[in-house]
C-alpha cells in the first residue's frame, strides 16, 4: 500500500535530515515510526503525505508514486489547536475537506454525524475547536481525518500534547476506530510504549541523518489493554528491544 | 473567570456593575456637557453658544421636515446624505480594493518584498495634499471626493491585509493541503479568515481617516455635504449653524465606530474566544 525506497531528504546540500529510509507498510496494518527526538519523523511524514518532495527515493501509495498528496490520504497533527480552524465549528471543520471531494450535502451531514460519533463527541457539532478541552479537540482531528474515509491516515504525534490519561483513551480510540473503519495508519511517535501497544509493527529510526535501524513485528494479541497488554512479558521485551536501539549510539559524533 | 458566569452567579450585583459602568462612562460626558453649559452661558459669546442652542438649531436644521419624509428636514437631503453616500462609497473602495490587492501582495514574497518601499512611500502622503491633483484629473464632481477618500483611507486596510494574509499560521496552510483543498477554498476558508483580524483592524482605522477626507473633500470646490456646510455658514457668519455642523461630525464619527465595533464583535467571536483560551 506504502512503499518508501531510499529516501533522501536534504534542506541544504550540507543539511541532511534523511539519509537513507526504506520500509513498506501493508494494506490494514498500523505501522508505528519511532526514533529519538529531532531526527526527522516530522519531515519523513511530511514526505509521504507529498507535502515535502524528496531530495532522493521515492514514495509510492497504492503502486502509484507520490508526487503532491495524493488522493485518499489524511493527516492527523500534533499540534491540534493550530491544525483545526478556530473560525469555524467542530462540524464545519470536518466537512470541509468534504465539501470538495464531490460528496452531497446529505452524505456529509452524516458523515459528519458519524466521525462525530465514533470519537464519542455526537452533540459537539457546533462548539467551537477553543471551547473543547485538548483532548476534545484532538478527537476532532481524528474525527475530521476519519470522516475524510482515507485508504491511509497518517499521524504526526497526535498524542504528544495531552495528558497521560487523555493519551490513553486517545491510544484506545484509534485502535478502536481503526477496528470498525478500514483503514492502513501510519503513526508517528517518540514514544516507545505507544509504538509497541498501538502497531504491528514497529520502525525504528536512527538519529539525524536518519536511517532505519530495525523494523520490528510486535506480534501482541488483539484487542489490546492499556493494562494487561503492557504487563505481558512479550510487551515489556519488545519495548526493551526497541529502547536499546534508540538509545545506543549509533555514530562516535553523538554527544 | 469569563463575564458570563459573573452575570450567573450574581446577578443583584451584576445589574448595580451594570449601573456604575455606565454611569462612568457616560457620567463624565455629561458633566462635561453641562460644564460647556454653564460657561458658554456665563461668557455670552457668539462664536461659543452653549449646547442647548447648537441641539434646538440642530431639530430646525435637519429634524423639522414634513411627516411625509419622517420629519427629516431639507439639509439632511441637501448635505447629510450626499456626504454620507460618498464616505460610504469612498470606504468601500478602499475596503474592497485593500482587501483585494492586500491578498494578492500578502501571498506572493516576491510581490510585498517588491512593493513595500513602494506602498510605505504612498502611505506617507498626507491625503488632503492630493485634493489639487484629483481635482485636474476629476473635476469637481461627487467622483473626486469619492476617489479621494478612498486613495486616503485605503493604506490601513491593503498593508493590515498584506501583513494578516502573509502571516497565516503553515500548519493551517498544511492541513489544507493534506486535505487536497483547491485554492479558492483555501483563500475562503483558511486564509482569509485567518488574517480578519488584523483586516478588521485596519478597516477601523481606515473609517477614521475616511470621516476625516469626507469634510476635507467637501471644504474646497464643494456645492454641498456636511463639510462644505460648516465652512459656507463660517462665512455667513451663522456660526450656530457651525457648531451644529461640526457637532454632527462627532456624532456620526462616534456612531459608525460604535455600529463597526458591533459588527467586529460579531464576525471575530471566535477571535476572542481563541485568544482568551491561549491565555489562560
Amino acid at each position: 500500500m506504502l512503499t518508501v525506497e531510499d529516501l533522501q531528504f536534504a534542506y541544504s546540500p550540507d543539511h541532511t535530515v534523511i539519509e537513507n529510509v526504506t520500509f513498506d507498510v501493508t494494506a490494514g496494518e498500523i505501522v508505528s515510526i519511532v526514533g529519538p527526538s529531532g531526527c526527522g519523523k516530522t519531515t519523513l511524514l511530511k514526505t509521504l503525505a507529498g507535502l515535502l518532495r524528496p531530495t532522493k527515493g521515492a514514495v509510492q501509495f497504492q503502486s502509484q508514486p507520490v508526487r503532491g498528496v495524493p488522493t485518499g490520504l489524511a493527516m492527523v497533527f500534533q499540534e491540534y489547536s493550530r491544525s483545526l480552524l478556530p473560525w469555524s465549528t467542530v462540524a464545519a471543520n470536518i466537512e470541509l475537506p468534504l465539501r470538495y471531494k464531490a460528496i452531497a450535502p446529505p452524505d456529509r451531514a452524516r458523515l459528519v454525524a458519524d466521525s462525530l460519533d465514533a470519537v464519542g463527541l455526537s452533540g459537539f457539532g457546533d462548539r467551537y475547536p477553543w471551547q473543547l478541552s485538548g483532548g476534545m479537540q484532538q478527537r476532532v482531528a481524528i474525527a475530521r481525518a476519519l470522516a475524510y474515509q482515507p485508504k491511509l491516515l497518517l499521524m504526526d504525534e497526535p498524542f504528544a500534547s495531552v495528558d497521560a490519561q487523555t493519551r490513553a483513551d486517545l491510544e484506545d480510540l484509534v485502535a478502536a476506530v481503526r477496528a470498525t473503519f478500514d483503514f492502513t495508519i501510519v503513526f508517528i511517535t517518540h514514544d516507545i510504549d505507544e509504538a509497541v501497544y498501538l502497531s504491528d509493527r514497529v520502525i525504528v529510526l536512527s538519529k539525524s541523518p536518519t536511517t532505519v535501524l530495525a523494523r520490528i513485528a510486535t506480534d501482541l494479541p488483539r484487542p489490546r489493554d492499556q493494562i494487561a497488554t503492557k504487563a505481558l512479558p512479550h510487551f515489556v521485551a519488545k519495548r526493551s528491544e526497541i529502547a536499546r536501539l534508540i538509545r545506543r549510539p549509533t555514530s562516535n559524533s553523538s554527544a | 473567570m469569563s463575564p458570563q458566569t459573573a452575570l450567573q452567579g450574581k446577578p443583584a450585583s451584576a445589574v448595580v456593575e451594570g449601573l456604575r459602568s455606565f454611569f462612568v462612562r457616560f457620567g463624565l460626558g455629561a458633566c462635561l456637557i453641562g460644564l460647556w453649559q454653564y460657561l458658554a452661558m456665563r461668557a455670552g459669546s457668539i462664536f461659543f453658544p452653549p449646547p442647548s442652542e447648537i441641539v434646538t438649531r440642530a431639530v430646525e436644521l435637519w429634524l423639522s421636515g414634513p411627516p411625509s419624509r419622517l420629519f427629516l428636514g431639507d439639509g439632511v437631503f441637501q448635505d447629510i446624505i450626499p456626504s454620507l453616500g460618498r464616505l460610504l462609497a469612498g470606504w468601500s473602495l478602499a475596503v474592497i480594493v485593500g482587501i483585494a490587492l492586500g491578498t494578492v501582495i500578502g501571498r506572493s514574497r516576491r510581490l510585498s518584498e517588491l512593493l513595500d518601499p513602494s506602498l510605505q512611500f504612498l502611505r506617507a502622503i498626507p491625503g488632503p495634499a492630493l485634493v489639487p491633483v484629483f481635482i485636474l484629473l476629476l473635476g469637481t464632481e461627487s467622483a473626486m471626493r469619492i476617489v479621494l477618500i478612498a486613495f486616503g483611507s485605503v493604506w490601513p486596510v491593503l498593508l493590515n491585509t498584506i501583513e494578516g494574509t502573509r502571516t497565516v499560521d503553515p500548519l493551517q496552510l498544511d492541513t489544507a493541503s493534506a486535505f487536497k483543498l483547491p485554492g479558492r477554498a483555501r483563500l475562503w476558508h483558511i486564509i482569509l479568515p485567518a488574517a480578519m483580524p488584523k483586516i478588521f483592524a485596519g478597516i477601523r482605522v481606515s473609517l477614521a481617516l475616511a470621516v476625516i477626507l469626507m469634510v476635507v473633500s467637501e471644504l474646497v470646490a464643494s456645492t454641498n455635504g456636511i463639510g462644505y456646510r460648516i465652512q459656507n455658514a463660517q462665512i455667513m457668519f451663522l456660526l450656530t449653524d457651525m457648531w451644529c455642523g461640526i457637532v454632527l461630525l462627532a456624532v456620526i464619527g462616534y456612531s459608525l465606530n460604535a455600529l463597526f465595533l458591533k459588527v467586529e464583535n460579531r464576525v471575530l467571536t471566535w477571535h476572542r474566544g481563541a485568544r482568551g483560551r491561549t491565555m489562560t
